[in-house]
């Protein structure tokens, strides 16, 4: 099937280009609708489709004052300041708790191993309005509710399932004799996490830290309930403009965050092609 | 192993003069406890600040503590009376019932359980609040008299048979109304036809997902089919074409798809464009039932496609040259052999999708106008609209059983442990 034969018969040939064709199609279904936003939004117009000047490469049917908007506007300037402040110390605190659980997991001898995991596990499954909905009651009660901390608490307990899941994925390649190794030369454990085990682990937190931000950058449901105006963050403001159907400015956010996950996802890549370099196999 | 009567064996002894068996349990135990402790912070983190809430949240479904803290003498005078008969029970729950009213509005109460009640029966909102101003009047003997006199509500049993019905400090009220049901004196009851709303949006819910994952199954297998089957380099750079949308804001998908699907969109003007479509014939594909499954089919179609992809990659390619010596054409070696070993992929992929497409609530407010919404959107406007709580998280409680099963039947196909990321 990944390429054609000489003596492929006439059906074989039409078969092979007609689901290249079809996959193309599903790749462009995949790709356009992220794609189709970046022109879209240097519209000199407030609309949110092309207009003539447009299609016409016309200057003048283009403009950055979306961007502008985004860039001088203090309520999308607040959001982002916010989403910045939030994400980091939701990161943060999912990255530790969920390395840390990854190695306890990791161990050969867990007593109801997979209870806790499923335990552990449960945030990304449980759906977000149900969770949103619990912490809106209880954090009043413990007046978490329309904190700064409360919102971090949130976002960091729905990041760790993804720290915990690419930490034991690393983990399952790394080499227990390495351990053993380093304390038969007299390391304690302490030495022997940092200097042996974090290195060779690393891609895998870094990337579950990733995962864990991109949860709280791209998280709305939780906020909506849980945050206050002064916790508004990006996706927040997004989901408003986008409800009232106002802003194009939307667009303009929209096409800065692609490019952002376009960079993440370079980041992530370069992290995968560094784990297998050292794990030893030879990157595609 | 040893003879019965053969002498027993001097256990054997570590360096430092233990048996050897105590001391290899103390190393396991240790090292369970090591285990322990680097789970523990984690466990007690998300039992603290996530399974707690939840649990605090499902309560509140039976929770019905109001009636009998705001009326509790009201509600002991009822416990004689019997509901079936219809007629209204006698001067001692007037009395009763006027005492307690007076507390309520002196702390301000009585307005809650008006709120309460009226979920279970119109009406009582008001007479709660025309009731409290009354009660302040009432003097002397006939109570009963003075209460109709000041509404006349109060002289119809269907509001007594009500007050006893809900005078429990659980109810199962919220459930019944969740799956459109109502408890009357003579047992549970459905509603009428026409006021079934709740059925209608789980299995709508039910029924969109399972059409959203059967999307994304027909449209991602061919593309799991051919990354598994190009060569590694060419299938790393198309999977950046599955990775990318993975990766991006749900905010920014959302709004891509609210842009391309609207009337005045970018989908409509290029069929007109090209001439398929009149001006005034532009198809409506937002704010109903297909805006929410084209924009959710797309969000949803990398967690189709990754973990199809990575039980595709174990598949050997030999099993499939073997079928064609055989002489097998390439339809039955496809068929017969290769789709049974891909199965699995699809079991986990076709869980997955479907356990987020049921609890989705954003894609379904912004594109779902009022024929696209979930059972979530639901809830989300009983939390912060229409603050009936109790019953939110009735149909909270229900969504989440529905979610955990399907949660333990992918932990029994995949295994919470195989979850891959990327």
């Amino acid at each position: 099937m990944s390429s054609l034969p000489p003596y492929a018969s006439p059906l074989q040939r039409t078969w092979h280009y007609t689901f290249r064709t079809l996959c193309g199609l599903i790749f462009f279904f995949l790709i356009f609708p992220i794609l189709v936003i970046i022109p879209l939004s240097f519209n000199a117009q407030d609309f949110f489709t092309f207009t003539p000047e447009m299609l016409a490469l016309d200057p003048d049917g283009y403009s950055t004052k979306h961007y502008v908007d985004f860039f001088t506007n203090p309520d999308w300037q607040n959001a982002l300041r916010n989403s910045f402040m939030i994400a980091p110390a939701a990161t943060l605190l999912a990255t530790v708790l969920g390395t840390l659980a990854a190695i306890g997991l990791s161990q050969p001898h867990v007593p109801f191993r997979s209870a806790i995991m499923a335990v552990l596990i449960s945030p990304m499954i449980v759906p977000l309005i149900i969770a949103a909905a619990g912490m809106y009651f209880f954090y009043s009660r413990i007046g978490l509710q329309g904190t700064y901390w409360g919102v971090v608490l949130a976002h960091a307990v729905l990041g760790t399932p993804f720290v915990i899941i690419t930490v034991t994925a690393t983990l399952v390649g790394f080499d227990k004799s390495l351990v053993r190794a380093a304390a038969s030369m007299g390391a304690g454990p302490i030495t022997t996490f940092f200097k042996v085990q974090m290195p060779l682990i690393l891609p895998g937190v870094v990337s579950g830290a990733l995962f864990a931000f991109i949860t709280s950058f791209d998280e709305v449901v939780v906020v909506l309930f849980l945050g206050s105006a002064s916790q508004k963050t990006l996706p927040w403001q997004m989901f408003i403009g986008l409800r009232e159907q106002i802003s194009p400015t939307i667009l303009a956010v929209a096409s800065i965050m692609v490019v952002l996950s376009v960079m993440l996802l370079t980041v992530l890549e370069l992290l995968r092609r560094r784990s297998e370099r050292l794990r030893g196999v030879t990157p595609a | 192993m040893t003879q019965p009567d053969a002498p027993a064996l001097a256990p054997v002894l570590t360096q430092d003069g233990r048996p050897l068996k105590a001391s290899l349990s103390r190393a396991l135990r240790r090292e369970k406890l090591r285990a322990f402790l680097l789970i523990a912070p984690l466990l007690a983190f998300v039992l603290l600040t996530f399974a707690a809430p939840i649990v605090d949240m499902l309560l509140r479904s039976v929770d019905n503590t109001i009636v009998p803290e705001t009326l509790p003498r009201t509600v002991v005078v009822l416990a004689d009376w019997d509901p079936k008969a219809e007629e209204l029970p006698g001067e001692a729950a007037y009395v009763a019932i006027v005492e307690d009213l007076r507390e309520a509005v002196a702390n301000k109460t009585h307005t809650r359980l008006g709120t309460r009640l009226n979920y279970e029966q119109s009406g009582f909102s008001s007479l709660m609040r025309k009731s409290g101003r009354a009660v302040e009047k009432i003097q002397g003997p006939d109570v009963k008299g003075q209460l109709i006199a000041a509404d006349a509500a109060w002289g119809d049993p269907v509001i007594w048979q009500t007050l006893k019905l809900y005078s429990g400090s659980t109810t199962k009220g919220y459930f019944l109304a969740a799956l459109d049901a109502k408890q009357t004196v003579e047992g549970v009851e459905m509603l009428p036809e026409g006021e079934r709303i709740y059925l209608m949006l789980f299995g709508r819910t039910l029924l969109m997902s399972i059409v959203i994952t059967l999307a994304c199954v027909v449209i991602g297998y061919p593309v799991a089919f051919l990354l598994a089957q190009l060569p590694m380099r060419t299938s790393n750079l198309l999977m950046i074409l599955v990775l990318l949308p993975f990766w991006t804001s749900l905010l920014v998908r959302t709004s891509a798809w609210k842009v391309l699907l609207q009337q005045q969109g970018v989908i409509n003007d290029l069929l007109v464009w090209i001439g398929l479509l009149s001006d005034d014939g532009r198809l409506v594909m937002m704010n109903n039932a297909t805006g929410t499954i084209i924009a959710m089919t797309h969000i949803l179609l990398p967690f189709m496609i990754l973990p199809l992809y990575s039980v595709m990659k174990t598949i050997s390619p030999s099993y499939m040259r073997a079928a064609r010596s055989l002489g097998a054409n390439d339809w039955t070696a496809f068929w017969r052999v290769y789709f049974p070993q891909s199965v699995p992929g699809i079991g986990a992929g076709a869980v997955l999708v479907f356990i987020l497409a049921i609890g989705y609530y954003i894609t379904p407010e912004l594109v779902g106008g009022t024929s696209g919404i979930f059972i979530s959107n639901r809830i989300a406007y009983h939390i912060s609209s229409s603050l009936n709580w109790g019953l939110a998280a009735a149909l909270g409680a229900l969504l989440l059983v529905a979610v955990l099963i399907l949660f333990y039947v992918y932990d029994k196909v995949v295994g919470i442990d195989n979850v891959k990321l990327g």
